[in-house]
């Protein structure tokens, strides 16, 4: 008998099977692309702001359009376990359930980082924005706000994924849960896009916020995957 | 079909044992206390009706659904994720990626159980009389070739133990014919199969026993397919199950 596969190796794979769908599909990148694109430009239009007003708002018009177009990744990633019952196979399998809940993270922490690359020109022109504060605090934010906003809602999507409604049931969940992060996030941004006050306190509270739920989430995942 | 899996690992006496398992979905009663031990190293067919729990009872032997009563032994132990390495499942679906290519499903699904040979998946796809070169993403397969690949990835791994759940709906009578002369090669090499089918007279020449389920109940178990399984029930015993239940 072949030794039971390893944490890393099935997550490796698992993420590059993920990144091959998605290449394939675009499922999911594309419906989140075309929704976050359609939030900043309604939101340009909705709002007239000067230079100093954008810089205030524009951490949290950011980040709320982020969040509405994680979502929409979020659903399709358990939508194509669904087809075909794939995810059964992965049940029976001796592969350990946290690979399946890693790979998944990092797939849409992937897709995830990529619409922000994307969008940021995009906000930067829409709103004529320049930080004030130091760049890599920025950069810094976006990688822990990212990773917030995906672990908790790929655990979540997996949880509603048995349901009828999960599209709704997802942020039901997910946005509440969310929100000690999201203000974070967006307070983090706002400090350093505006240079007002230091952002070291908000990046801490979205570091320790990463990692109770990073862990909470692996610990729990294996009960999500096989709940009935 | 080429040539099948060998099963190195020594077969123990009893595969499979269900004690009074009983399972329920919402007021529907799947199974009604199914008890039986099935000896490694044979061919079961589960025969019965369209909701008569063969699928149910497949799932729950296989650790797919847990029981609502009773208990299921496999391989010796109650623990099934434990010997998982060691047992195959192909369900009603195919359990595939339709965006991957076969070789692409079944790199992916072989190093779930640490098979990390390309030629072992290969060898898997010609097995089931398939070519493993064939570059076609699985959705724009014929739906048999879906099961065949199906079989294929439940089989990659060589297991011991080996759960097929309708393998032959939508497979040409040929090709049907050769999964079930791979089925009973795996046999003759002791594997233990179970396979579930409305097909009854297909595995007529090679099943051991077959188990006929109604209503959530074992009520038959016999050697080989008696000749009676091999048509569909007559119309009053079809009556007089839709009464009982």
């Amino acid at each position: 008998m072949t030794p039971a596969p390893g944490v890393w190796t099935i997550t490796r794979r698992s993420l590059a099977k993920d990144l091959r769908l998605e290449w394939r599909s675009k499922d999911a990148i594309n419906s989140m692309l075309f929704f976050a694109l359609l939030v900043v430009v309604i939101f340009s239009f909705g709002f007239d702001p000067t230079a100093e007003e954008s810089r205030r708002i524009a951490g949290g018009l950011l980040w709320v359009a982020i969040l509405f177009a994680t979502v929409v990744a979020l659903n399709q990633t358990w939508t194509r376990e669904l087809r075909n019952q794939a995810l059964d196979a992965y049940r029976l399998s001796p592969a350990p359930p946290q690979a399946l809940f890693l790979s998944k993270t990092l797939g849409n922490f992937l897709f995830v980082a990529i619409l922000e690359l994307l969008m940021a020109p995009l906000f930067v022109v829409f709103y004529n924005l320049r930080p004030v504060g130091p760049l890599w605090q920025l950069l810094v934010v976006a990688v822990l706000s990212t990773w917030a906003l995906v672990v908790n809602g790929t655990f979540f999507a997996a949880l509603s994924i048995r349901t009828r409604s999960r599209e709704i049931m997802l942020p039901l969940i997910l946005f509440p849960i969310s929100i000690p992060a999201l203000l974070a996030m967006v307070d983090a941004t706002t400090s350093i896009l505006t240079g007002e006050s230091s952002p070291a306190f908000w990046i801490r509270l979205l570091a320790v916020y990463d990692l109770v739920f990073t862990t909470v989430c692996l610990v729990l995942f294996e009960s999500v995957l096989n709940a009935e | 079909m080429h040539d099948y899996p060998l099963n190195a690992a020594a077969p123990t006496s009893i595969a499979v044992s269900v004690r009074d398992v009983v399972r329920h979905f919402g007021r529907f009663a799947a199974l009604r206390g199914i008890t039986a031990d099935f000896a490694a190293g044979k061919l079961y067919v589960l025969l019965g009706e369209n909701g008569a729990g063969k699928s149910t009872l497949l799932r729950i032997i296989a650790g797919l659904l847990a029981p609502t009563r009773g208990m299921v032994s496999v391989l010796g132990t109650s623990n099934i994720r434990e010997v998982a390495p060691r047992f195959g499942y192909m369900g009603h679906a195919p359990l595939l990626y339709d965006e991957m290519s076969a070789m692409e499903n079944l790199e992916y699904f072989a190093a779930l159980y640490g098979v990390t040979s390309r030629e072992r998946c290969a060898e898997a796809i010609r097995t089931v009389g398939l070519d493993p070169g064939l570059d076609r993403r699985v959705g724009q397969y014929s739906q048999g070739m879906r099961q065949r690949i199906s079989l294929a990835r439940a089989i990659v791994h060589s297991p011991e133990l080996l759960f097929l759940d309708e393998p032959f709906s939508n497979v040409d009578l040929r090709s049907a014919r050769q999964m079930t002369g791979l089925l009973a090669g795996m046999r003759d090499h002791g594997t233990t199969v179970f396979v579930v089918t409305h097909q009854a007279a297909l595995m007529e020449p090679v099943a051991d026993e077959c188990v006929v389920l109604d209503a959530g109940r074992m009520v038959a178990r016999e050697k080989g397919i008696p000749a009676r399984l091999l048509t569909p029930y007559p119309a009053q015993e079809h009556a007089d199950a839709e009464a009982r239940r």
